[in-house]
Order: C-alpha cells, then structure tokens, then sequence
C-alpha cells in the first residue's frame, strides 16, 4: 500500500472500531462490551506477549553485536568507553537503563542535509526524541492515574499524581498536563510520519493504525473527562467489578466510555502482534543488552553441528606409501 | 530457550506488574458509595443526573459569575433562586461533607482542591 492508501485504511479501520460499540451498546449489548471484550483482550495481551518473549528468547544470539559509538576496552592506557561500549555487566546494566528511560540510541538521532550543490552534512535531529519522551511519559502518567478504576481505597500514588499532574488548578474538572501533552505527542509523531517524505514512503498501516487508535483513546478519554461527562461513579463499579471478577454492568454510563474501552480493548489485544511489543522487545535488543566482550570470551555457535574433519596425520596415515613413493615429504616415515 | 535464567524472571516481572489492579484487590468487594441525600430537602439545585457528572461545571460557574462579575443570585432552570455559594448553599442542604461529598470522592479517587481556602460544614456525627 501507499502512503495515501495506507493512511485511508487506517482511518476507515480506527472508525468501525469506534462505530461497533457504538452500535452494540446502543442495541444493549452491554455485558459483550463491558465484561466480555475487556477480558479476552487482556488474555490476549497476557498470552501473546509471554509468547512473544519466549519465541524470541529461543533464537540464539552466538555474538555480540558491537554497534556502539565508543572506545571498545584494550590496553589499559587506552580511556574505554564504559557506557557506549561496555565490556561487562554492570555496564551493560546501566546502558540498558538509559535506553529504557531516556531513549538514548533516538537522542543520538542525525539527520541528512544538502547544501551548497552536491555537498551533504549531518545535522543533529533531536525533535523525535523529545516528541518520543513527551508522549511515553505522558502516556505512562495517563495510565497509572487510570489505576484509581482498579483500587480501592484508590493507592496513593495516583492521589500524588493527581496533584502534581493538575497542578495547574485550570478549570473544574481540573486540567491534567499528562492529556493534553499525551494529545500533542501523538499528533506530533503522526504529522512526522506524514511530513518528512522519506518516512511517508517506508509508512504502512502498521504505523498508521496505532497511532490513530491511541489518537482515537486520547480523544475519547479527554471527550469524557472534559465534554460529554459521564457517571465516574459507574464506571468505576464495572471496572473494579472486572478486577475483582465480579463483574457488573451498572446502567446509565454513557456510550462515550464504551466505546473508549472497547478501543483500549483493541490496544491491548492488538499489542503482542505489533510494532508496539517493542515495549517487551527493548530489552531484548541484541545491539544494547550484551557486553562487547567478544575479544575476551569465546563464543560458540549453539548451533554449530560436529563437522567431519580429516586431519593431516590421519590424511598421512592413508597416503603414506603413495607419498614416499613419489619422494613426497612425509613426518612420520613408516 | 537461551538466557532462560534472564528471560523468567523478566517475564515474571510483567506479570506481576500487570496484573497489580488483580492481586491487590483479591477478595476485596468495594461497595458502591451511597452519599447520604438531604432529608428535608427533595431537588437540587439542577436535575439530578446533571449533578451526578457535572456538579463541578456547575461549581465553575459559580465560582466565575460570583467572582469575578460580582453576581451572586442565580436563578435554577426550575425558576428557583440560589444564593451561589459552595459553603452557604451546596453545603447548606448537603450538611456533611464526609457523608455525601466525599463519599463519592473517595472512591473515585478525586480530592477537590477547594477545601484548602473554604470551610467545611462542621460534622456532627
Ligand atoms: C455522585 C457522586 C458525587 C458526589 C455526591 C459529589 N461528587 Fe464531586 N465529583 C464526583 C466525581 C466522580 C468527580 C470526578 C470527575 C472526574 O474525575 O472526571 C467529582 C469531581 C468534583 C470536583 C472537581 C475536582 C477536580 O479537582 O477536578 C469538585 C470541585 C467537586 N467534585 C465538588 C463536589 C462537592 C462540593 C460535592 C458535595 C457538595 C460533591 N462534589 C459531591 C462525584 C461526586
Ligand atoms: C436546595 C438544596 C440543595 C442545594 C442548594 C444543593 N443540593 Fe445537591 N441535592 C439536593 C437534593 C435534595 C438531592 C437529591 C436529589 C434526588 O434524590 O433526586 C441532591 C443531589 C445532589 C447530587 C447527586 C447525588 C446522587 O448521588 O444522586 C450532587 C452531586 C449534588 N446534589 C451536588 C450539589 C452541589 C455541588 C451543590 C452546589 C452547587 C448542590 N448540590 C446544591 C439538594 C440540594
Ligand atoms: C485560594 C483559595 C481558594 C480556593 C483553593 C478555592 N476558592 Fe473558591 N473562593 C475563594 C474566595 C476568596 C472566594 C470569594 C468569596 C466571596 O467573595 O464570598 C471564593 C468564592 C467561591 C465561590 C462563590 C462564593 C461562595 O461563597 O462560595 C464558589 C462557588 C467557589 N469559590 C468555588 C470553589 C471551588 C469549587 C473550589 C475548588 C475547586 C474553590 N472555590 C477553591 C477562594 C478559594
């Protein structure tokens, strides 16, 4: 598919996901949409990405892929670059923890300039990165204040998150900074995607589609919270019904909150089979999770079967005579 | 599977992570709260599925016409005429604010920055 053609998908997909619902729900297919959904996809999100995990941690990964932007360890008079190129774990540990939480391989992120005719340079691009960081810490916010629906009494943290995420005091209910810039960053990585040619090009539904079902969270979520309100109360009943599974469907919360879980339910059934599974897969990057240490450690092959040798005292041993009659040299005369 | 001394307990992690909001709750049934209506009084202020989700729009707008355009009288959509104010009319009929505000607030894990400036009613229990 096109760019154009894969965008359309996209859209027209994220749509009937937010009509079924609406249709379900309004034809009282409550306990399908409420109970039913949610509970398969979180299955789904269980099963698929322990699967996933272990699928990957059956391929072997004989060596160490040293693609790394420092001095590897050698003489000791030569300063090694312990983080970029670390050469044992505790190094490792630490390079994993700043990929994790700061993103540092996007942060390293270049881009390609032309100027002066034919004359190219590299300039640093870092507006990937920061939009990256805005819309995953903004995100995780988003979904740990969510945790209010599945404690009770509601945990502290969300209370202390609450407060420092609205702590603007703007309008009643009070404005969280963790939505908007959620609503921002998502809009920032799609109008990246669309903007820079060469990344519209490589763009498929695969890229297209999560954006715009979280686009389509967002806006469902921030629609509920700040427009068309619905009954907290409610919800909450039905979502901690579902995580002590005692499920009920109280009546009278809007189609609104159905239809943004139904698409969460898409989410996280969607997420073991996507790009989004690098979540799980970060920590599985061959390139940042081992020590370069291929000059101090050997590394065999798992996959390596006993090759057949003939050496050359056994090769000797069959020719001997042939060889001492042509005049050949031989090591062992006999 | 390779690394499986790495892999488990990384799996195992998640798991347990995700699936915080189902253990911590176990065998713990919360009730729904039930805020304790006024007895002498029978409507609000505006019909009572509005107050159910909007009462805090409501209260915005309070807050704007008293402060900030000096108006204090409003007149409800049944023809009714409220002094707008958090402390001498919501509270006025809704005496306690542990028995029916918070009520709700409590389970919905939302603490109205409010009280830090205004006086709650005084609880007689
Ligand atoms: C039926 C349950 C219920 C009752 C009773 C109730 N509230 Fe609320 N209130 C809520 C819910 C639920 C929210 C949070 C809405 C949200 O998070 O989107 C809320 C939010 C608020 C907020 C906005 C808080 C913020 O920081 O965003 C204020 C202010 C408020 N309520 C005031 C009151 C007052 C004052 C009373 C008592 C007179 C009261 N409420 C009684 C359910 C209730
Ligand atoms: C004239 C007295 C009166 C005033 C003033 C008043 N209320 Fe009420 N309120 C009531 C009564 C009575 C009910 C119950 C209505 C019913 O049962 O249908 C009620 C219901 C509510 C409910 C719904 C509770 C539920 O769970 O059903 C909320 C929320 C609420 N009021 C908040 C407020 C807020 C906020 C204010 C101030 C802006 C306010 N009330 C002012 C008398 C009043
Ligand atoms: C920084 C202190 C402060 C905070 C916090 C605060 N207020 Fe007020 N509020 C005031 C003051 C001062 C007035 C003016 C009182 C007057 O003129 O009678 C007022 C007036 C009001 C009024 C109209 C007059 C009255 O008697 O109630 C309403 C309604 C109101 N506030 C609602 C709220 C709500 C709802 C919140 C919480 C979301 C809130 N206020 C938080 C200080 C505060």
């Amino acid at each position: 598919m096109n760019a154009s053609q894969s965008m359309v998908f996209s859209l027209v997909a994220v749509g009937i996901l937010v009509c079924l619902p609406l249709i379900g729900v309004t034809a009282g297919m409550t306990s399908l949409f409420g109970v039913i959904i949610p509970y398969a996809a979180v299955v789904v999100f269980f099963v698929g990405i322990v699967a996933r995990v272990v699928r990957w941690a059956r391929s072997p990964v004989p060596f160490r892929i040293p693609t790394t932007c420092g001095q590897q360890k050698s003489f000791p008079w030569i300063k090694a670059d312990n983080l970029d190129n670390p050469s044992d774990t505790k190094g490792v540990v630490l390079r994993m923890i700043l990929e994790v939480l700061l993103f540092r391989s996007l942060f390293r992120n270049t881009r390609l300039e032309f100027y002066d005719g034919p004359k190219i340079r590299y300039a640093s691009a870092k507006w990937l990165w920061l939009g990256a960081i805005v819309f995953h810490y903004s995100f995780l916010v988003v979904f740990l204040r969510h945790l209010r629906f599945f404690t009770e009494p509601v945990t502290p943290l969300v209370t202390l998150l609450e407060s420092v995420d609205g702590f603007l005091e703007v309008g009643l209910p009070r404005l969280y900074i963790s939505g908007l810039a959620l609503l921002a960053g998502v809009t920032y990585l799609f109008l990246r995607r669309v903007s820079i040619p060469q990344l519209k090009y490589i763009s498929l539904p695969s890229d297209y589609f999560p954006l715009f079902l979280i686009f389509a969270i967002t806006a469902t979520g921030l629609l509920m919270r700040y427009v068309f309100k619905v009954d907290i109360v409610g919800v909450k009943e039905l979502t901690f019904g579902l995580a002590t599974f005692h499920p009920v469907v109280p009546k009278g919360i809007g189609v609104l909150f159905y239809i943004h879980l139904f698409l969460v339910s898409v989410l996280f059934a969607y997420f073991p089979f996507s790009k989004l599974v690098h979540m799980a897969g970060v920590f599985l990057s061959p390139t940042r999770n081992l020590p370069n240490n291929s000059r101090m450690v050997r590394h065999i092959n798992p996959w390596n079967y006993p090759v057949k040798v003939h050496t050359y005292e056994e090769y000797e041993d069959e020719f001997r005579e042939k060889m001492i009659e042509a005049g050949l040299p031989v090591e062992k005369k006999e | 599977m390779y690394d499986a001394k790495k892999i488990v307990p990384g799996i195992l992690i998640f798991v347990v992570l995700f699936t915080f909001p189902l253990w911590s709750n176990m065998g713990k049934a919360a009730p729904a709260p039930k805020p304790e209506l006024p007895k002498t009084e029978k409507v609000c202020v505006m019909d009572t599925a509005y107050m159910k989700t909007e009462h805090m729009v409501l209260l915005n707008q309070w807050r704007d016409l008293v402060v900030r355009d000096a108006n204090r009288l409003w007149v409800g959509p049944d023809g009714k005429e409220h002094f707008m104010s958090l402390q001498n009319s919501c509270m006025k009929c809704h005496s306690s604010k542990v028995k029916f505000c918070d009520q709700c607030h409590n389970y919905a894990g939302v603490k109205p920055y409010c009280w830090q400036c205004h006086i709650e009613p005084k609880e007689n229990m």
